[in-house]
């Protein structure tokens, strides 16, 4: 297994909405017990099965960086921060479904990852506001989760389910609603386990398979170890 | 008419403070929450409210504005509110939330937190036995039981504020205190801990792989059955799963390791910050205010240990005899007890609210601290 073959997907998302959780139960396939303050970037692994299926079925390894903390803290944070969000091939991007502030604070988080990539032909951002278009064209692959889905009142879903519509609408990204102390929702065959498929195989795919020189200038490494890469499929 | 007038300015003077405090609360305290239960943001901006309407009370007293009828009568409705939320109101709804989140004892909610209460309310009554508080002019349920008691606490609290406040600001505005922190350390030190996330992803796909092809070959022999089977299936888990323990034993070595690294980088990135923030003009101001103030209370420390030492009663505060010192050698002439009295007053008001500030700031990051499932928001609004 050679080194240079890494996918990188950040789990980025506000401090408490689950990240840690999630990443548990997407990687070890089991609910996390303890769940407490990430300290840091936590990482983990993940098999998945590209092309499932066919004859061309490989097993790539994911890894998910989930990475702590709030987008209001100390800019000594974000700035220790931004050296986790280099090369990054997707991000899966988490809100609570119970917080209206946390799916607020998306928009932050991902131009947040968004700028520490741009170079020379990276995202543009017009003084830290959020720009629908830099979203519809852009490169890594996104993915919206919902947590703590069980923990809504029923007369108050559908309010939640417009509202997480129209958040995955302005990101352009699927979206997914879990409770992540339930595995029942990301088993094989629902909808949900089929979309996170989906979106990893995307994220190989952008990861190994585009080789257009005029995008993504600033992944350099990628474009070089993607040639050497080939050699080993 | 005056009486009307007086009455008018203290309402409006009370509700902006109940606005001020109720925006405080919404912007700053709460910030990436939202707020589900409104009482406790309702109780926080009408305690801020009626605290800040005492001290503009003080002030005019000082001043002498208003007329002095409508003065006490404000001062009366002032402190009975105040008594009536700080005694009752507060301790109740802690321990009413205090309590819904205690899972066993969700039935009887509102008898717990009434038991929570009068546990309160005997330790509080406790508090006054050893001052002599107990005079035959008033009865025992009295209001003045109540002042006492809250002005021993308030007291006791104000000297572990002014004493923190002594020590936090002269370290957190002096430069004298700041590392030298030059980038490449701080590139290194990243520089590290990317490796150390790279060392951890290796060892954790390796546990990975081997897990997978356990249970490849955990299926392969389900279908292997008989003795044969059974003993080849014992020798191989044994080296695996041994093999995965002492490989998870790395990586758990190398998460801690790499949350110190993390922390270590912060650190090292905010004194970086701290040293740009020193450069320029309000950093420099600040770090001459810190030498000033460090000044100021290391002297009153001197002086309030001499004076228990040698049992004396302190008879002027040095602002008031470096007020005297001036008028005798230079000659000045400005009333020299109105000043002092004020000077004095605005010099202690402005320690006690950098150190209000900066406990604040503690609590504030204390309380962001803990996100796991049982936090309750509403306690710590309320705290």
């Amino acid at each position: 297994m050679a080194s240079l073959d890494r996918v990188k997907v950040l789990v980025l998302g506000d401090s408490g909405v689950g990240k840690s959780s999630l990443v548990h139960l997407l990687c070890q396939n089991q609910v996390l017990g303890n769940p407490s303050w990430t300290v840091g970037c936590s990482v983990d692994v993940r098999a998945q099965d590209y092309k499932e299926g066919t004859p061309e079925e490989k097993t790539y390894y994911i890894e998910l960086w989930d990475v702590g903390g709030s987008v209001g803290c100390a800019s000594s944070i974000k700035s220790t921060r931004a050296v986790f969000y280099n090369s990054v091939n997707g991000i899966i991007l988490v809100h609570d479904l119970t917080n209206k502030k946390s799916s607020q604070n998306l928009y932050r988080w991902s131009l947040e990852a968004l700028n520490k990539d741009s170079s020379p032909t990276g995202v543009i951002v017009s003084n830290g506001d959020y720009d629908r278009e830099q979203f519809a064209e852009n490169p890594v692959p996104l993915l919206l989760i919902g947590t703590k889905f069980d923990q809504i009142p029923d007369n108050k879903r559908n309010e939640v389910l417009t509202r997480t519509a129209f958040l995955s609408e302005d990101f352009n990204a699927e979206e997914i609603n879990l409770d992540c102390t339930n595995p029942r929702y990301l088993a094989a065959g629902t909808s949900n386990a089929v979309k996170l498929s989906r979106f990893f195989d995307k994220v190989i795919e952008k990861r190994y398979f585009t080789r257009d020189p005029s995008q993504m200038t600033g992944f350099t490494d990628r474009k070089r170890f993607n040639f050497k890469s080939l050699h080993y499929d | 008419m005056s009486f009307l007038v007086d009455s008018v300015i203290m309402f409006t003077s009370q509700v902006l403070f109940f606005g001020f405090g109720w925006l405080f609360f919404m912007r700053q305290l709460f910030k990436d929450y939202e707020v589900r239960q409104y009482v406790v943001q309702v109780v926080f901006s009408v305690t801020f409210a009626f605290s800040c309407t005492m001290f503009e009370l003080i002030i005019f007293e000082i001043l002498g504005a208003l007329s002095s009828n409508s003065r006490y009568f404000h001062w009366k409705l002032n402190l009975y509110v105040i008594l009536l939320v700080l005694i009752f109101v507060v301790p109740f709804y802690i321990g009413y939330f205090v309590v819904s989140n205690i899972r066993l004892l969700q039935r009887q909610k509102l008898l717990f937190a009434c038991m929570v209460w009068f546990t309160f309310m005997y330790f509080f009554w406790k508090l006054g036995d050893p001052f002599p508080i107990l005079s035959p002019k008033h009865g025992i349920l009295s209001i003045e039981q109540l002042i006492s008691r809250v002005g021993v606490i308030g007291v006791t609290l104000m000297a572990l504020l002014s004493g923190f406040g002594a020590v936090n600001c002269p370290y957190t505005y002096m430069s004298y205190f700041l590392r030298n922190v030059t980038d490449s350390d701080i590139l290194a030190l990243e520089r590290r801990l990317l490796q150390t996330m790279d060392m951890i992803i290796s060892k954790k796909k390796r546990i990975a792989m081997t897990r997978r092809q356990m249970y490849q070959r955990g299926e392969d022999q389900n279908k292997q059955t008989g003795f044969w089977g059974m003993i080849k299936s014992v020798t191989s888990t044994q080296t695996g799963s041994e093999n995965l323990s002492l490989i998870q034993q790395e990586v758990d070595a190398l998460e801690e390791l790499s949350r110190q690294l993390f922390l270590e980088t912060v650190d090292l990135q905010a004194t970086k910050e701290r040293i740009e923030y020193s450069k320029t003009f309000q950093g420099k101001y600040f770090n001459f205010l810190g030498y000033f103030f460090s000044i100021y209370c290391v002297w009153k420390i001197f002086m309030a240990t001499i004076n228990i030492v040698f049992d004396r009663v302190g008879k002027t505060d040095p602002v008031t005899r470096g007020i005297e010192i001036t008028v005798n050698y230079l000659g000045i002439q400005f009333d020299v007890k109105f000043w002092s009295q004020h000077i004095s007053f605005i010099l202690v008001g402005i320690i006690i609210v950098t150190s209000i500030r900066g406990l604040l700031i503690t609590l504030t990051k204390l309380l962001r601290n803990p996100s796991d499932r049982h936090t309750n928001r509403p306690t710590n609004g309320l705290l």
